[in-house]
């Protein structure tokens, strides 16, 4: 009787499988990290110039950041199905993170543009500059550098939170990961290959934000 | 011609400028001194709109500062002021800190504003700092870099507001011989300044402030050597001159 073997090891194509995952990671994590950063500047801006604004952005922010993104992600999915506009995995997944993301960022750049000395606004609008360009030429560009560390840090935070959108369904690195244990039954080796992929995503990352801020302070 | 007509600023209950009558005509340097308090500050920063004011009028070579109509954006770049902290860009090089209006506001080229900025630090002796960040520029080099980025607009008038209060003592020659150079070069200027004996020496006329209010306005050596108001009397009988 020819018997079809249940588990195999390692192949060549779980490379290119795991690669496909380490992408649609990648893809996800550039869509939250974008749109949650515009939309947190946009955020962190009007909660440093409205009190009314503040007040009701910081509810959203306060449920975003204190709930575990596992249980946003599968509530959001579910309740998305639920009134009949269902998203797919990866839709879902953007929106959730970018509004996470979005929240974080909010929190530092209030912070930033608070600590940007008013008279420098000052200086800029008695030169002629109207309040926009103040704004675009000195509040914002002296706001990024200071909280760019810190941003940084979301970004890691983000890039690797990318891992639990595997939730809802969408395969992404670790998934994928999952998906060749389950064949091979070597989770430590699977898992090992995984972590290094997450590490030479993130390292580059925080090697270059560390080298832009020692040129930002200069 | 600069005319301030009858100003009235407060805070709540609190009344800053009580009426402020006096007029700056083209050519002059015309100080204003008295004790820290009295709303010279909050004056100087109203000629530009920077401070809105409550109730009277001002007038800059004819337009009404508070006017609905008032391009505050166009009218500001014709009227020059150096604060007190220097308020440099700290993002920005000296020499950018001198183009940024010129591009934004004047829309001029990179290479046309450059040349305007270079002359003007040139003219107060920081042409070899342009490429320097601010950071780097001792407290009278960066309040002549705040003169430099001022007069790069080629504005028609000069506001300083107390520039050499926050310097240290062996710096503030280095600014005040900036000032003197500007007066000397026919600029209109208005100045708050603690320094007495400078501001005999280069102004037309002083105005001594006190409460809000202007108490006596006249020319620089009679106001300063022969006060006829008794409280510009006591205000200077404690200056060192």
């Amino acid at each position: 009787m020819n018997s079809v073997p249940l588990f195999s090891g390692l192949q060549y194509s779980d490379a290119t499988y795991l690669l496909a995952g380490a992408g649609h990671t990648l893809w996800l994590a550039l869509w939250a990290i974008v749109l949650g950063t515009l939309l947190g500047f946009l955020m962190g801006w009007l909660r440093s110039v409205s009190r009314i604004g503040n007040a009701i952005i910081v509810v959203l922010v306060d449920v975003s950041r204190s709930i575990p993104l596992l249980i946003q992600l599968i509530v959001a999915n579910a309740a998305l199905a639920a009134f009949r506009y269902p998203l797919s995995p990866f839709a879902c997944s953007a929106v959730v993170l970018t509004v996470y993301m979005a929240s974080f960022c909010s929190e530092i750049y209030k912070g930033g543009f608070e600590a940007v000395p008013t008279n420098l606004q000052k200086a800029a609008r008695s030169l002629g500059l109207s309040y926009l360009q103040a704004f675009a030429s000195v509040s914002a560009p002296i706001m990024l550098r200071r909280t760019f560390a810190s941003w940084i840090g979301i970004v890691l935070g983000v890039l690797k939170d990318t891992s639990l959108a595997a939730v809802i369904g969408y395969i992404e690195l670790l998934r994928t990961s999952q998906i060749i244990v389950t064949r091979t039954q070597e989770p430590l080796l699977v898992l090992l290959i995984v972590g290094v992929f997450y590490f030479l995503l993130c390292y580059p990352i925080a090697r270059l934000g560390a080298k832009v801020e020692k040129g930002l302070r200069q | 011609m600069i005319e301030i007509k009858n100003v009235h600023k407060s805070y709540g209950d609190l009344n800053i400028l009580k009426g402020v009558d006096m007029s700056v005509e083209k050519g002059e340097v015309v100080s204003i001194i008295g004790p820290s308090g009295s709303g010279k500050s909050t004056l100087l920063q109203c000629i530009n709109g920077l401070e809105g004011i409550s109730d009277g009028n001002i007038y800059v070579d004819g337009t009404d500062v508070f006017s609905r109509t008032t391009n505050l954006n166009a009218l500001r770049a014709n009227i020059g002021i150096v604060f007190q902290q220097y308020n440099m860009f700290p993002h920005l090089s000296v020499l950018d800190n001198a183009t940024l209006a010129l591009k934004i506001v004047k829309k001029l080229k990179r290479k046309e504003a450059e040349e305007i900025a270079h002359a003007q630090l040139k003219k107060v002796g920081l042409a070899d700092k342009a490429k320097m960040s601010p950071s780097q520029l001792s407290g009278g080099q960066q309040q002549r870099l705040a003169i430099a980025r001022a007069l790069a607009m080629q504005p028609r008038y000069m506001l300083f507001d107390e520039v050499t209060a926050a310097l240290d003592p062996q710096l503030v020659r280095e600014v005040l011989d900036t000032l003197l150079m500007l007066s000397q070069d026919g600029m209109t200027m208005v100045l708050v300044t603690h320094e007495i004996a400078f501001a005999r020496e280069v102004s037309s006329r002083v105005a001594f402030f006190d409460a809000g209010k202007i108490a006596e306005i006249g020319p620089a050596k009679q106001v300063i050597d022969s006060p006829r108001h008794e409280r510009t009397q006591q205000f200077l009988s404690h200056q060192v001159h």
